[in-house]
């Protein structure tokens, strides 16, 4: 079977204008999201208590509310967690309190009301304030490592401008999987930006993929001069790359799409950053990737040398 | 095409046979005679398997106060056997003030300072003063040491509980790391680590006024402590004030054993102390000596109980009551059998599962590995027919592999380890479908099938480094940065590329290698 025929030539650089056109459109309403809307930081960041509990029936959050009420915590947020039985409770902080045993208060203050034997403990997680704090500057901290040792990886292989374009192709898929994380309001956790540096090796996967073959097509036509002739055989690579490219992220895609539908409510978030990822990954190794690398033709000194260099390699 | 190398095929094969090896204990039980670095199974993480996950951070500067607070005491001994007359001792985090009543015995003073401190800087200030500050390297060494001495109290304590293979491990400069798998009372945990369960013995200061002090004039060398908190039926709650001598006479140190007990006067639960031969010589000095007097036990800064000595106690024995119930009584013997701890710790994190999300987990991520490996499995045999057969059964080595690799190196299983592991599915078939699409080009340029099967291999394979090593990158700095179950991820994903480059280049080649070697000439491949 082949879905892509291999003398297809879809003009993909030729729509770069169209295609720049719908990533910044994207893009900003992803920023307007992130910017007005914010991002649902779990306790992982912002420090509190969750408890997860299962109910031997299904349960009434206005009931667990007056349940906790009296504890202090009637302000907690209380929403079902994948079944009517199961319910997520989440706590933040409050300073001049000994945090840890806020988990331990809600538990009896449910036990009390339903009867031991009608919750069962499923989960509690409790982060500090200064664990929160620690944990967030390492996400960032992992996230910038990452994209600036793919830098170096890349430009140690390529050249410096492939390298800037696979790291804008990375921009452009964590700003959109961040913009819908916070369009759709889903819960920001450390899984999440797992997930993330994940989809970075993913994406960056996927264009590398397409770079080889622009190097190795550039390599076999020594003397194009102009950047038109860079684009043609740029567009060829894509092309001759594409049915590559689709058929790994449909493979990628079918199993993601499996362990978001069937991996259990705990690991859905981070299902769908992935399967975000993967999909925004692949258009933008199409689209975004080589494009950028071609519009920086020329702009840094000792791109010539480098090109010779690469050139001369068997 | 030249015939496939046999080395290469043996290697196969071993990889294959210890693969297969080292994946089965995790299904089922294995014979003794079975290859010890084989028979592990891999071990789930607490979110799979349930428990309390823990991080502790210990107040090490408490440590460093306590100690340089205890030092206050030491400098008063030494000036009173040198006679010399102090006007002030105090401290101060890590500073130490001595101050002289008269100038005459300053310098010796200065030397029985430095003779006596030598961890200690020691500068002059005005108005006579001596100011010693704990050295550096000193401080470090209390903080390192409380961690240590923490982590072995804490343990001591775990034990108790009787669980198997809890986890208790020193994390970063300050901070514990405490698992108990299986365990499912998190606010029981929590209770019984975070007691410090300082035990002190001080004497009550009888000659001293009381009421005075409360108004604000401690005799030297005195401290005011409470009993603990009594609700009154008014309503209001009062403490009992003591005035006691600053000397810490006896401490928790020095108890052998702390035994739940029944207090025969009121018939409620105690604990009775034994005292080690140390302990035991203190105490019967102590009591020899104090006739009349009361003496105070404090339990965690509280004032517990303070009987008076009615006669010298040579068995080396107390007991502390305190209307508990017999759990309390119970938990209460355990801390103070394990020890004090040398600084509060405080619950930094805290991810505790119960048994039944883990099984949840394990069921739920076990459905997505299999569904996820069917339907691949699939699409691969129906895009690339022979070809896609010969990539699933790479596959499915791959995944014996992955198995096999992180039973033998002892990594722990997540949730996300799960995860890991599914989308290495999707990824591993990358490098096949790589160099399937290579070849159908190469078929497509008019090469013949065993050309183009040489060229798809050769072409694709620094396509599938360069693509791979990228993905490695990611996977790295998640390990680095990651912490607990993220850790968990990058692993999976770390050695499912790993694995994945084996099988999807050399396994493949071998297989059609081995399949097309036999026949001279090949019409047609099917892919």
């Amino acid at each position: 079977m082949q879905l892509i025929r291999p003398d297809i030539n879809i003009d993909f650089i030729g729509r770069r204008k169209l295609a720049m056109l719908i990533s910044a459109l994207m893009i900003v309403i992803s920023l307007a999201a992130l910017a007005t809307r914010g991002l649902n930081f779990g306790i992982d960041f912002t420090g509190g208590t969750l408890v997860e509990v299962k109910f031997d029936k299904p349960a009434d959050i206005a009931d667990i509310r007056s349940a906790i009420s009296p504890k202090g915590y009637g302000n907690a947020v209380i929403q079902d967690f994948g079944s009517p039985e199961e319910i997520m409770i989440r706590v933040q902080n409050k300073e001049n309190e000994k945090s840890s045993t806020i988990s331990t208060a809600i538990l009896d203050g449910l036990n009390e009301k339903f009867g031991a034997d009608a919750v069962e403990m499923r989960r509690v997680e409790f982060v500090g304030p200064q664990v929160g704090e620690e944990l967030t500057q390492a996400g960032i901290m992992a996230v910038l490592i990452a994209m600036l040792a793919i830098l170096v990886y890349v430009t140690f292989r390529f050249e410096f401008r492939f390298a800037l374009g696979a790291d804008a192709a990375l921009v452009h898929d964590i700003t959109i999987v961040l913009g819908l994380f916070a369009i759709t309001g889903k819960e920001f956790t450390l899984p999440v930006i797992a997930a993330l540096l994940t989809v970075i090796g993913y994406s960056l996967n996927d264009t590398i993929v397409v770079f080889d073959r622009i190097r190795e097509n550039f390599a076999a036509n020594r003397k194009r001069k102009n950047p038109g002739e860079e684009a043609d055989i740029a567009n060829a690579s894509v092309n001759q790359t594409l049915a590559r490219t689709l058929m790994t992220s449909g493979t990628t895609v079918l199993v993601v799409a499996a362990l978001f539908f069937f991996g259990g409510e705990v690991i859905h978030d981070f299902a769908f950053a992935l399967l975000a990822g993967i999909l925004v990954g692949t258009y933008s190794s199409i689209y975004i990737a080589s494009p950028i690398m071609l519009s920086l033709a020329g702009r840094f000194k000792g791109d010539e040398e480098e090109r010779n260099k690469m050139e001369e390699r068997p | 095409m030249q015939s496939f190398p046999r080395w290469k095929i043996w290697l196969i094969l071993s990889v294959l046979v210890v693969s297969v090896m080292a994946s089965l204990p995790n299904i089922m039980s294995v014979p003794s005679w079975w290859p010890a670095a084989l028979s592990k199974p891999m071990s789930l993480g607490l979110d799979l398997k349930g428990g309390v996950h823990l991080v502790l951070d210990v107040d090490v500067d408490k440590a460093v106060a306590h100690s340089v607070e205890e030092d206050v005491d030491t400098a008063r001994q030494a000036l009173r056997k040198a006679k010399i007359r102090y006007s002030k001792l105090a401290n101060d985090g890590l500073v130490l003030q001595v101050s002289i009543r008269s100038s005459e015995d300053m310098a010796a003073a200065e030397a029985l300072l430095k003779d006596t401190f030598n961890n200690y800087d020691i500068a002059s200030a005005p108005d006579n003063t001596f100011l010693l500050t704990l050295k550096q390297a000193v401080a470090d060494e209390t903080r390192k040491f409380a961690v240590d001495q923490a982590i072995e109290v804490i343990r001591g304590r775990i034990d108790a509980l009787g669980t198997t293979e809890p986890v208790i491990v020193k994390q970063g400069k300050q901070r514990i790391l405490v698992q108990i798998p299986g365990y499912e009372d998190s606010a029981h945990a929590k209770q019984l680590i975070g007691r410090t369960a300082q035990l002190e013995f001080k004497l009550v200061d009888e000659k001293g006024d009381l009421e005075k002090a409360m108004a604000g004039s401690i005799p030297p060398g005195d401290i005011i402590m409470y009993g603990p908190e009594k609700v009154r039926s008014n309503g209001q709650s009062d403490r009992q004030p003591y005035l006691l001598k600053r000397h810490t006479e006896l401490s928790g140190n020095e108890i052998a054993d702390a035994r739940v007990s029944i207090d025969s006067r009121f018939n409620e639960y105690a604990v009775t102390l034994k005292f080690n031969s140390k302990g035991a010589h203190k105490f019967d000095k102590l009591t020899a000596a104090h006739v009349g007097e009361r003496f105070a036990i404090i339990l965690e800064g509280v004032v517990n109980s303070a009987p008076v000595i009615r006669e010298r106690i040579s068995g080396g024995s107390a007991q502390i009551t305190g209307s508990f119930s017999p759990a309390e009584a119970h938990d209460l013997a355990i801390v103070l059998r394990a020890g004090a701890l040398p600084a509060p710790v405080k619950v930094v994190e805290e991810r505790s599962i119960g048994p039944s999300l883990g099984q949840d987990s394990i069921d739920q991520g076990m459905n997505s590995v299999i569904i996820g490996m069917i339907l691949v499995l699939i699409f691969m045999a129906v895009y690339y027919r022979m070809f896609g057969l010969v990539a699933n059964v790479a596959l499915i080595f791959n995944m014996v592999l992955i198995v096999a690799a992180m039973s033998m190196i002892g990594t722990t299983l997540t949730l996300p380890g799960i995860a890991g592991i599914v989308l290495t599915i999707g990824m591993a078939v990358d490098a096949n479908v790589l160099i399937f699409e290579r070849i159908r080009e190469e078929l497509y340029l008019g090469k013949t099938p065993l050309a183009a099967i040489d060229g798809g291999y050769n072409k694709a394979f620094s396509t599938i480094i360069d693509a791979n090593i990228t993905t490695l990158i990611a996977a790295i700095v998640l390990f680095q940065f990651g912490s607990g179950p993220v850790k968990g991820f990058a692993v999976t994903l770390s050695v499912g590329i790993l694995a994945s480059m084996f099988t999807a280049i050399t396994v493949t080649r071998a297989i059609i290698a081995l399949s097309t070697e036999k026949r001279s000439r090949i019409e047609k491949l099917s892919i």
